[in-house]
């Protein structure tokens, strides 16, 4: 067994004293950033990657990670308590557990959610374990074509899967596409799109976008709903947290139900939200009284949490493997790897295994440390959300410009990022989707590099995407999830012919 | 919300059709290596133009997915402002006189006039947390922020 021993070197890395505070400083402040409105996983991620500069690149991707950990923990908390999803995935689980705190169960229900995300992320961290060398393996064989097909997909599978407008998903993953090719061009080396300016010749950096377009926009939609945050006050004592723990064990076959959906889904972009609303929608199906759910049942947080958390961890697993990210948050960190001189990728598995054990490696020990920090400190965690709106807004503001600014050392990118905030408030509005977007900024590069050399493989023949029978299978794949928008009306009016009535 | 969607459509269609026009500058066509410069954002534009076009006839005809409310919601407006004037005036002053004291007046002013804290709170905060993260950040990681006219002229 190698991965064994692989892991075994990991954890020697991940375990190391230096790595383990990083851990949990990572896991402290993402919780921070979690129950903070306006800053999310991955603008959090995007904010601390200049501090990472001056780290190795192993303990840097150990705070990241970490943080993103956290920050999944945080939304459990402004979710259940505030009825403020701070991700979209934490959406379903505002279903029951806000109606358990508003009847005081506030502490079962966190105690809930933190076990069953812990649960969930040990499940897909298992699979990640053992998938990502095979899946890194495999993806040697890939070419450009194969790797175009799987960026295709990715693409296709927000647009199949998002659930918004496919026409406004498109628009925004081209306008992704078209701010990277702003500046220079990595081929020709060329400048291109810059009007004649000087300003347009770095070309957009995605930290910054990520920053404007999540935090910035995201506090101008706060303070337009005016949003006061009266919550219910958690009572979280030992002898609670271990009734509850106690009644968890009879619920297994929803905490396997709903790892497995998150597991699955979290591989697919854009898969922790669905994965987590199709979770409490099994959930329910299968429970014995379903007429209770979203009055505040332990079973309606458990599922979506498990799912979720399932899913943001398997997300990363595409992302080590192919280097196509699964969800923003792993998109800002795929930059982070290219920034730190790192291919993401398959050869990563071969070039750097301590970086991709120790990685590994601190998903347990990362996950382990989050769920007893934030069981351990829940009160403290909440009381942020009582700080006055007029003392956060600007911090909040003020971090955020700190951070787009570091990237660069450029006033320009502070300028960026407001504009970035104005525009992802219109799009929030509007129905645009901003995680393709993010997505498409991030991999821009790599997609119109692997189209080119693609096409200069082919001498200029597109039927290079059905060449390999890989390439082909995810060419047909994508372009099957492309159209499924405009059959899937179809299909399920058939389908409610035959049975009758609507399903879910 | 359907005037803002029309809107918007347009701005995207206008932006699509400059860098449709700005690509056709780099050759779009096969070069010497391969498709050249402007053939990735010249097809990237037209295909936002081809959306953009069609969200526009749907919304124009009335079928657009989004909601029959304004884009921002009625007193919605102020609020907005609030935060995002001042926030555009603490960029532009750090342009000037450098981030952290910009931050500190920003954050000072922001919390005696939206919040309207007690004076001690707000010295205390917006004087506090721009020392605390030039520590963190020009000291500690070495990452210097924008210092302004100050830098220029006292070296910090």
């Amino acid at each position: 067994m190698d991965a064994f021993a692989n892991l075994l070197m990991g954890f020697q890395i991940a375990l190391s004293p230096y790595n383990l505070m990083i851990a949990t400083l990572g896991i402290v402040l993402g919780t921070i950033i979690g129950v903070l409105p306006g800053l999310g996983g991955a603008n959090g991620v995007a904010i601390l990657l200049p501090v990472t500069f001056v780290m190795s690149p192993t303990s840097a991707i150990i705070l990241l990670s970490c943080l993103y950990w956290g920050a999944l923990f945080g939304g459990a908390i402004t979710s259940i308590l505030f009825n403020i999803p701070g991700e979209p995935w934490s959406v379903a689980t505002t279903f029951d557990g806000h109606p358990m705190a508003k009847q005081g169960l506030g502490g079962q229900a966190l105690t809930a959610a933190f076990t069953s995300s812990f649960i969930g992320a040990a499940f897909a961290i298992i699979l990640v374990t053992f998938f990502a060398p095979l899946i890194a393996e495999f993806s040697l064989k890939f070419g450009p074509p194969e790797f175009l097909g799987i960026q295709l997909l990715t693409f296709s599978a927000f647009i199949g899967l998002g659930g918004g407008s496919p026409l406004k998903t498109i628009a925004a993953t081209l306008l992704g596409f078209l701010l990277a090719t702003v500046g220079m061009d990595i081929v020709s080396g060329q400048l291109r799109l810059t009007f004649g300016t000087v300003e347009l010749m770095r070309g957009f950096n995605f930290v910054v976008a990520v920053i404007g377009l999540f935090g910035i926009g995201e506090i101008l939609l706060t303070v337009e709903e005016g949003l006061e945050f009266r919550g219910a006050k958690p009572q979280v004592r030992w002898r609670l947290i271990l009734e509850t723990l106690g009644e968890l064990p009879q619920y297994w076959k929803t905490f396997v139900r709903s790892a497995l959906i998150g597991a699955w889904m979290g591989i697919k972009p854009g898969g922790a939200t669905p994965a987590s609303f199709m979770s409490y929608g099994i959930a329910k199906k299968f429970s014995k009284t379903p007429e209770k759910f979203g009055t505040g049942v332990l079973e309606g947080v458990l599922a979506p949490e498990t799912a979720a958390h399932a899913a943001g961890v398997s997300a990363l697993l595409p992302m080590i493997t192919l280097g196509i990210p699964g969800s923003p948050t792993a998109a800002v960190m795929l930059g982070g790897l290219l920034i730190w001189g790192l291919q993401p990728g398959p050869m990563l598995f071969q070039e750097r295994p301590d970086f991709v054990w120790g990685l590994i490696a601190s998903m347990y020990t990362g996950n382990v440390i989050g769920v007893l920090i934030v069981l351990l400190f829940v009160p403290a965690f909440a009381a942020i959300l009582r700080l006055p709106f007029a003392i956060l807004i600007p911090l909040i503001i003020y971090v955020c410009a700190i951070g787009a600014y570091a990237v660069n050392n450029s006033i320009m990118d502070i300028w960026y990022m407001l504009i970035f905030g104005l525009a992802g408030y219109v799009f929030k509005k509007l129905d645009y989707p901003i995680a393709p977007l993010v997505l498409a900024l991030v991999l821009g590069d790599m997609t119109e590099s692997a189209l080119r050399q693609s096409l200069i493989m082919s001498q200029g023949s597109p039927m290079i995407f059905f060449s390999s029978p890989i390439a082909a299978v995810l060419a047909i794949l994508s372009i099957w999830l492309l159209v499924s928008p405009i059959l899937h009306p179809l299909i399920r009016k058939a389908w409610e012919r035959t049975r009758g009535r609507g399903y879910m | 919300m359907r005037k803002a969607d029309i809107g918007f459509a347009v701005i995207l269609l206008g932006l699509a059709v400059l860098v449709a026009w700005e690509s056709l500058q780099l050759d779009i066509g096969w070069g010497f290596n391969g498709p050249q410069g402007g053939f990735f954002p010249f097809w990237l534009a037209i295909g936002v133009a081809i959306c953009c076009l069609i969200i526009l006839v749907q919304a124009l005809g009335g079928t657009s997915s989004t909601l029959r409310q304004p884009l921002v919601r009625p007193g919605g407006w102020t609020p907005i402002l609030k935060v995002a004037v001042p926030a555009t005036a603490m960029v532009a002053l750090t342009e000037m006189i450098g981030l952290y004291p910009a931050a500190a007046l920003y954050i000072g002013f922001y919390m005696r006039w939206i919040g309207k804290h007690r004076w001690l709170l707000v010295l205390a905060i917006s004087v506090g947390v721009p020392m605390c993260s030039y520590i963190i950040f020009d000291k500690w990681f070495l990452i210097p922020m924008p210092k302004g006219w100050w830098g220029a002229h006292l070296r910090l």
